[in-house]
This record gives C-alpha cells, sequence and structure tokens, in this order.
C-alpha cells in the first residue's frame, strides 16, 4: 500500500518533469521534480522487497551513479547525440537483463503459477527482452556512427523482414513452451536486429535515429512494466515511448520522409545530375576581410548553424560575432532546421552553451519570412537545409524537404569546409548563384578571422 | 511446463476479464494505464517547445531507467544466485542512466537559463 502509493507519486513527478519542459524557465524545476519521483521509486521498490540486502543495492547504485555523474560532466555538447545514444544502450541492456531474471527466478516477480508462468506474463517478458535487446544493439551501432567509427552497411529489406518474422515465431514458441531456449534465441535474434535495423541509416538520418531508440527505451521499460505488473514503469515508458514517437515524427515530417522510407530504404538514391559534376562550375569564393566589410555594412544578418557548426565547435566563435555585430547596431538572428545537427535541438543546446540568448534563436516557421528583408544570411556549417533543389528539382532526392530560405537573402555568406556535397549527395546551387560568397576552410578559424579582420 | 494452444487462449482472456482473483500480471487493468499513459504522454510532448527537445530526450532517457525497480527486486533477495548477479548489473547500469541523465539535462537547462 506505501509502496503502491510511492509509486503514483514517482509517476506524477515524472509528468511534471516533463510538463516543465514547456518553457525554459520552469525547465530545472522539472529536472527536479525528476530526481525526487526517481528517488521515491527507489525507495519505494526498496521497501517492497522486505529487508532485502541494502548494501548490496547501495553498492551497485553508488558505482553506476558515479560513472554516470563522470560521464555527463565530461562530455562535450557536441557530442551529445553520441551520449544520449550509449544511454540509450544501458536501458536496453538493463531490461534484457531484468527480463533474464524474471525468466529464470519468476517467484521473485510473483509471476508463477503451480504450472509454471503465466502466458500472458510470458508474452509480456518475451517483449520486453525482445525490445531491450533491439535497444541495447541498435543504440551501440549509433553510437559507434555518431562517434565515427563506424561507416554503416547496406542490409536488404528481406533480411530485416526474416529476422522480424522469426522473432514473432520465437515469442509465440516462448509462450507456448515455456523454454528457456527459445527465450535465450529470441534475444539473440532480437539483438541481431537490432544492428541490421540502424547499420543501414545515414548521417543524416541520425536525428530520427536517437529519437527513435529513445522510443524504443521507453517502451522496454512498459514491457518490463508488464512483466512485473508495476503500474509506475507502464506509465513512465509510455510516456518515455510517445516522447520519443514524436520527437520521430517530428523530424522526419523535417526532412519530408515518413518513418518507414528512413528504416527501410535508407539511402536517398544519388541520382545526382552527372553534369553538375563533369564540368567545375564557378562560384565566388572570399577572404574572411571581404565578409567582415560585408557583414559590417549589413542592417540585418540571419545566421543558419549547421552540423559543421558542431564539428568545427564554432559556437564560441560564432556568439563572439554576434556580439560584434550587435555593438555595431547590426540585428542578429540563428534559424535552426528542425533536422540540423545530430539530435532534436542539438543546435538549441551548442548556441545555448556558447551564451546566446534564446530569444534570438527561432525556428523555421518563425524566422523564414525574414530571410527575404535581410542583408546577410549567415550559413555555418549547415548545406542540405537551404539548398534550394529541395523546393524546386523534383528530381533531387531531399525535393519536398521544408528549407530555410537562404537564397532570398540579398547577400549568402557560405562557410564550409570544401565544395563537397552534403549528407544527401545532393549538389547545391545556392553556391553558385550570384550573391553568394563561399568562405571555404574550418568554420571556427573562418569565424575568428572575421573576427580579426572587423576590429 | 508445457502450455497448450487453448490454455494460452484462456488464459488470456482470463487475464483480460473480470477473472475473480486478482490476476498477477495485470489484465485490462495494465492495458488502460498504458493506454492512457501515452495520451498523456502525447499531450505532454507536443507541449515541450522545440529549443528544449534535446534536453527532452536526456530527461526521457533518465526517467525510462525507472526499471531500476525491476533490478531492485532481483538484487535486494538472497535466494536465487543469478538472478541478483543479473540484478546487480541492471542496477549499476540503470544507475549511470539515472545519474548521468540528470546530471546532463541539469547542464543543459543551466546553460538556457543562463542565457535569459
Amino acid at each position: 500500500m506505501i509502496a503502491d502509493t510511492l509509486y503514483l507519486i514517482a509517476a506524477v513527478c515524472f509528468i511534471f518533469a516533463l510538463s516543465g519542459l514547456s518553457r525554459a524557465e520552469s525547465a530545472q524545476r522539472g529536472n527536479l521534480c525528476g530526481i525526487f519521483g526517481m528517488t521515491t521509486a527507489c525507495v519505494a521498490a526498496y521497501l517492497t522487497t522486505r529487508s532485502g540486502d541494502f548494501w548490496f543495492v547501495l553498492i551497485a547504485v553508488i558505482s553506476g551513479g558515479g560513472i554516470g555523474v563522470f560521464i555527463a560532466k565530461a562530455v562535450s555538447m557536441t557530442a551529445l547525440p553520441q551520449m544520449v545514444a550509449g544511454f540509450h544502450s544501458l536501458v536496453g541492456l538493463a531490461a534484457v537483463l531484468i527480463s533474464f531474471s524474471a525468466c529464470f527466478a519468476p517467484e521473485l516477480f510473483r509471476i508463477s503459477t503451480s504450472s509454471g508462468i503465466k502466458v500472458l506474463s510470458l508474452l509480456e517478458m518475451g517483449l520486453g527482452s525482445s525490445i531491450g535487446a533491439i535497444t541495447f544493439l541498435g543504440s551501440i551501432i549509433a553510437f559507434l556512427k555518431l562517434q565515427g567509427m563506424y561507416k554503416g552497411h547496406s542490409i536488404p529489406t528481406s533480411l530485416n523482414t526474416f529476422f522480424a518474422f522469426a522473432i514473432c515465431c520465437l515469442l509465440l514458441c516462448f509462450m507456448l513452451t515455456e523454454s528457456e531456449e527459445a527465450f535465450l534465441l529470441l534475444t539473440l535474434v532480437s539483438l541481431l536486429f537490432g544492428a541490421t535495423l540502424i547499420m543501414p541509416i545515414g548521417g543524416a538520418d541520425m536525428p530520427v535515429v536517437v529519437s527513435m531508440l529513445n522510443s524504443y527505451s521507453g517502451w522496454a521499460t512498459s514491457g518490463i512494466g508488464f512483466t512485473i505488473a508495476n503500474d509506475l514503469l507502464i506509465i513512465t515508458g509510455a510516456l518515455v515511448g510517445s516522447s520519443g514517437a514524436i520527437l520521430s515524427y517530428i523530424m522526419c515530417k523535417g526532412m519530408n520522409r515518413s518513418l518507414w522510407s528512413v528504416i527501410f530504404t535508407p539511402e536517398p538514391a544519388k541520382s545526382v545530375n552527372k553534369s553538375t559534376f563533369d564540368e567545375p562550375r564557378t562560384f565566388k569564393s572570399g577572404a574572411p576581410e571581404d565578409a567582415a566589410f560585408i557583414l559590417k555594412n549589413a542592417n540585418s544578418v540571419v545566421v543558419v548553424p549547421g552540423y559543421g557548426m558542431a564539428t568545427s565547435k564554432a559556437q564560441h566563435a560564432l556568439k563572439e560575432l554576434g556580439d560584434i555585430l550587435k555593438k555595431e547596431g547590426i540585428g542578429v538572428k540563428y534559424a535552426i532546421h528542425p533536422v540540423a545537427g545530430r539530435m532534436p535541438g542539438h543546435m538549441n543546446v551548442l548556441l545555448a552553451e556558447a551564451g546566446v540568448p534564446y530569444d534570438e534563436v527561432f525556428e523555421l516557421d518563425e524566422i523564414n519570412r525574414d530571410f527575404a528583408f535581410c542583408d546577410v544570411a549567415y550559413v555555418i556549417g549547415a548545406n542540405d537545409v537551404v539548398n534550394p533543389a529541395a523546393k524546386n528539382d523534383p528530381s533531387c532526392p531531399i525535393y519536398g524537404m521544408p528549407i530555410l530560405d537562404a537564397e532570398k537573402a540579398k547577400i549568402i555568406l557560405f562557410l564550409k569546409r570544401s565544395m563537397g556535397t552534403g549528407y544527401a549527395g545532393v549538389d547545391n546551387e545556392l553556391f553558385y548563384i550570384s550573391n553568394t560568397m563561399m568562405l571555404l576552410g574550418d568554420a571556427k578559424k573562418t569565424t575568428e578571422n572575421i573576427i580579426k579582420a572587423m576590429q | 511446463m508445457k502450455c497448450g494452444f487453448q490454455s494460452l487462449i484462456d488464459s488470456f482472456f482470463w487475464n483480460l476479464g473480470a477473472g475473480g482473483q486478482a490476476s498477477v500480471s495485470g489484465g485490462m487493468h495494465t492495458v488502460t494505464v498504458f493506454i492512457l499513459a501515452c495520451f498523456i504522454g502525447y499531450y505532454l510532448v507536443w507541449n515541450v517547445t522545440p529549443a528544449l527537445h534535446a534536453p527532452l530526450i536526456s530527461v526521457t532517457n533518465a526517467i525510462s531507467s525507472v526499471i531500476i525497480v525491476g533490478a531492485i527486486f532481483a538484487a535486494a533477495q538472497h535466494f536465487y544466485g543469478h538472478a541478483r548477479i543479473f540484478g546487480f548489473v541492471a542496477i549499476v547500469l540503470t544507475a549511470i542512466n539515472i545519474f548521468g541523465g540528470f546530471t546532463i539535462t541539469h547542464r543543459m537547462l543551466n546553460m538556457f537559463r543562463r542565457n535569459k
């Protein structure tokens, strides 16, 4: 009874944790609610065990907690997507381990009857373990990809279909026979499925993958909640699962792709117009001094950050540049595309890290009209999200994706490492129009040179 | 233990229906809770401002580790050696996640608050 009340309190706290995120002012309070809820849940769980081995549990919590805090303090904001993927894998693995304990010692969770484990519990246990295993290895692959340690392989869709089919069969087999072998095999196939599901998905689709794995970790939690008949786990899992699902949906919409096509036809066909590569096209390249001159004479500047800003850690230099411009009385705004970066909200965090006030940062819908009235679009490390081909060229793979209308600005300053194409493998018309100036090189160095030239 | 297909169906309906004794593995009650929670999640998350989507992911990551509850059940008992070890490892993993997830969220949100 006491434990149930505590679980209820914890569930309400988690709801407050999410609702706090509706505004930046209340978000920190929400996080504290989450911490309080989690503590309550742990206390309740310990009380239910009735004089369980306290020190054994405490040692585990402290050692894990120490590692967790250390990682979270040490990680740089650029590496945030990898860290999140890594953390998701831990939830997946924990779900698998708990299902294993439930399978081998069902009495612990009071799910066994005189004739073995209840069939519905077997289903839930199997699902919990399966989703956990998919989350675990899928997240590991996503982590390796985000870290740049693994490039990816293409996997035939038939293999994934086979795995999905095999998982269903093994699940049924496990429910009917309660055999531990079927359970182990089910987990093993789910592990493979998790890997083959994520392996072919390309770098630009990573925001979808990160949110999708977020969602899976929630469903795995719910699965365990069903297995051990714990409402708190079910509620929390459902909250997390729907959160990840909505984020995946938002990311897919930001790319005008369906979730289905991201998962099953991962690499957008590289149907690039070959003629654009045959003859090198002319573009105007400029020096930082030219850019400094242009910026000084502007009235308003819109900055479009992309993943390139994250890799070259240019956010601090960018903030400095913004401050100089504002001192000169030039308006500065930041335009964030939903899929810029490698996870939802990645760019916002990097800009916040550098100290950019968040009332200068705008989402796609809020700012897109402003490009027509601004003097300079400062595109730093973004490419596909400003490619006008998405609007004009039905044959290009990113056609239909909502883009930031940087081409409407009077002058476009394009900071880019090289003239290469973006992740979608599409040439960008924007490089070659007459009012674009390309500033090739490392985004951070270029920005710093512009700052030097302005002083 | 062998369960036939018939008993599978029986048990399923037993769990879903108002079968005399309270069924341990939930039945209709848990499904109700699950579906209602999905709706709460749906409305909560659409209210989150897009700028805070990264903290949203890290905080949901932290709270999804509430499966530590199951791990504590398994680890705190004295009778089943292997279940206990599984539980211990699961607690360590979820604790990394919980502490790490809340800490990184805190770090991120501080950045947003500082720049008000």
